[in-house]
């Protein structure tokens, strides 16, 4: 039987397209500081030490979690460095509360962070394939046409991707760490918003951010002696497969599904409309909102769009999704994951300020990565399982 | 601190250079490409067809993939981006229409372009056929297909299959 895990330290950068101002360890330390200035620990109390980031070439740096070590003050502990693409900011957080619930360290710091002005991720991600036909045009061009399939299948109106988008950007104006803070959108405006990759809006795509979110964890003796609200780690699951084999059904992945149905079946959750306060969910793009709702098991296939429609996901509805803004207003890749994690375990702390929902007990964050293919999940709350 | 505090960023920009291995699976198709054959691969546990056949092993029973089998050279659209930003690299005018195309007995879809008509004209379900370069310009690649065409055949009901791979 596994130990138990709490969150008591969350700690994330102001997000912007260039930090210029910090290096890759200036970033990284700072959601760290804040972190351990939450947990009201020193890094000195720190056990082990769980980094994650997208692929190297992102920014060019080859293994920087070594070179990071000296930033982490990691000397004398264990670093691990974890890899799952776009959903690694939650598989480093699911490998880092493993560590506390396997009982081999007490108190695990994890983080996740990007710094994408310090490379081209649109480049880094369309690298030609070999002897192929060079028609990849980022991460863009990759999810559009599944989307696509995702509108001809559910019969969705196209308006959907940008009520997604005018809600996620306004909810990020009650996020001060959020990268974006465009308080005058409208449905209207965002409808006039120019295609770039058919069916999918320039409005309706995630900014390129530099930032890092950063997570304390301890274990639960540790924890019990340990003032201040806490998120205790109900389950986490993570899934995996190829990016493409035939008949893969590619708008909900199987991967996802069943990845969902272990979290709530670990989680002790039947309904999880129902029983879920609130979700941070990885939306890159706005059409993912009801997408995942569906592959998550929220809403019934083909019906997603409508709790979009019908306000369900907004911070007044009865699923809130993305109070923080998600994705859509904060990309730094590696830490988006972490990002979701991280505000999720906020929101069952009562630390999220303006975007905080009401009484919010049990949340939800969802990462995934490279083509809709690593799932990583986990579920806290505010009280003990 | 301010740029004009000293060097707070410099730009070095790097570049990598690899050898690809091909192996028996990929070599055999990419000597089809040679000769203008599209050549793929045929699971021996679940008797799928893989196009091109990249990896060499099933990806959903993990067995070697057996057989050659020529597909194509027409086939289906399953699902379709109309690109209209430019990128780092970009060789093809926009807007361009990359689809996703299952080739006659095949079962994956692979990418590639669609020309000849209107981008507000393609379809999940049109027929498409290759038009391959001149033959002076091949070597074992895809891009010997200049882009797809529509055949004008009748579409094809792609029910469930619309947007998976």
């Amino acid at each position: 039987m596994a130990d138990l895990c709490a969150v008591v330290g969350v700690g994330q950068t102001k997000h912007a397209s260039c930090r210029a101002d910090v290096s890759i360890a200036g970033l990284v330390r700072e959601a760290v500081d804040r972190a351990l200035a939450d947990a009201n620990i020193g890094i000195d109390d720190v056990d082990a030490i769980v980094i994650g980031k997208a692929p190297d070439p992102l920014e060019g740096v080859a293994m920087p979690e070594l070179w990071l070590a000296d930033a982490l003050a990691a000397h004398g502990k264990p670093v691990f460095r974890v890899h799952t693409a776009g959903s690694v900011g939650g598989s480093t957080a699911i490998v880092a509360a493993q560590h506390v619930m396997a009982g081999i360290h007490g108190t695990v710091l994890t983080i996740g962070f990007e710094k994408q002005s310090d490379g081209n991720a649109m480049w880094a991600l369309s690298v030609p394939i070999p002897f192929g036909m060079p028609v990849h045009a980022g991460a863009g061009g990759y999810f559009s046409p599944i989307v696509r399939g995702y509108i001809k299948r559910s019969g969705a109106p196209s308006h959907i991707g940008a009520m997604v988008a005018v809600k996620d950007r306004t909810n990020a104006c009650k996020n001060p760490y959020a990268h974006l803070h465009e308080p005058d959108w409208t449905l209207e405006k965002a409808l006039e918003s120019p295609m770039m990759w058919d069916p999918i809006r320039f409005v309706e795509t995630c900014p390129s951010s530099d930032g890092a979110m950063a997570l304390v964890l301890m274990s639960e003796e540790r924890a019990d002696k340990h003032p201040g609200p806490k998120a205790w780690v109900h389950a986490t699951a993570m899934r995996s497969e190829p990016t493409a084999f035939a008949g893969r059904e590619q708008v909900s992945p199987r991967a996802g599904e069943m990845c969902a149905e272990d979290l709530w079946r670990k989680g002790g959750i039947t309904n999880p409309a129902k029983e879920i306060d609130v979700a941070e969910i990885y939306v890159p793009f706005a059409w993912f909102e009801p997408m995942w709702l569906e592959n998550l098991g929220f809403a019934p296939r083909n019906e997603g769009w409508r709790w979009v429609e019908d306000g369900v996901t907004d911070i007044g509805g009865s699923l809130p999704i993305n109070p923080s803004g998600g994705v859509m207003s904060t990309n730094p890749i590696g830490a988006s994951g972490m990002l979701r994690f991280g505000e999720a375990a906020m929101q069952v702390m009562g630390k999220a300020g303006e975007h905080q929902i009401d009484g919010a007990r049990k949340a939800v964050g969802h990462a995934y990565g490279g083509g809709s293919q690593f799932f990583a999940m986990w579920l806290v709350s505010s009280g003990k399982p | 601190m301010s740029e004009a505090d000293g060097i707070m960023r410099l730009r070095q920009p790097i570049s990598v250079t690899y050898n690809w291995s091909a192996g028996p699976n990929a070599t055999s198709h990419l000597n089809g490409l040679l000769e203008g054959t599209l050549i793929g691969k045929r699971c021996p546990g679940c008797s799928l067809v893989y196009f091109p056949p990249r990896n060499g092993v099933c990806p959903k029973c993990a067995r070697i993939l057996g057989d050659d089998v020529v597909v194509g050279p027409r086939g289906t659209i399953t699902t379709f981006c109309v690109v209209n930003v430019p990128f780092l690299g970009q060789k093809i005018k926009l807007p361009y229409v990359a689809a996703q195309i299952l080739l006659d007995g095949a079962d994956i879809s692979m990418q590639h372009l669609i020309q000849e008509c209107e981008a507000t004209d393609v379809r999940i379900g049109m027929r498409v056929e290759p038009v391959w370069k001149d033959r002076s310009e091949w070597g074992p690649s895809l891009e010997n297909i200049a882009h797809f065409r529509p055949t004008g055949e009748p579409d094809r009901d792609m029910g469930v299959e619309a947007g998976a791979s």
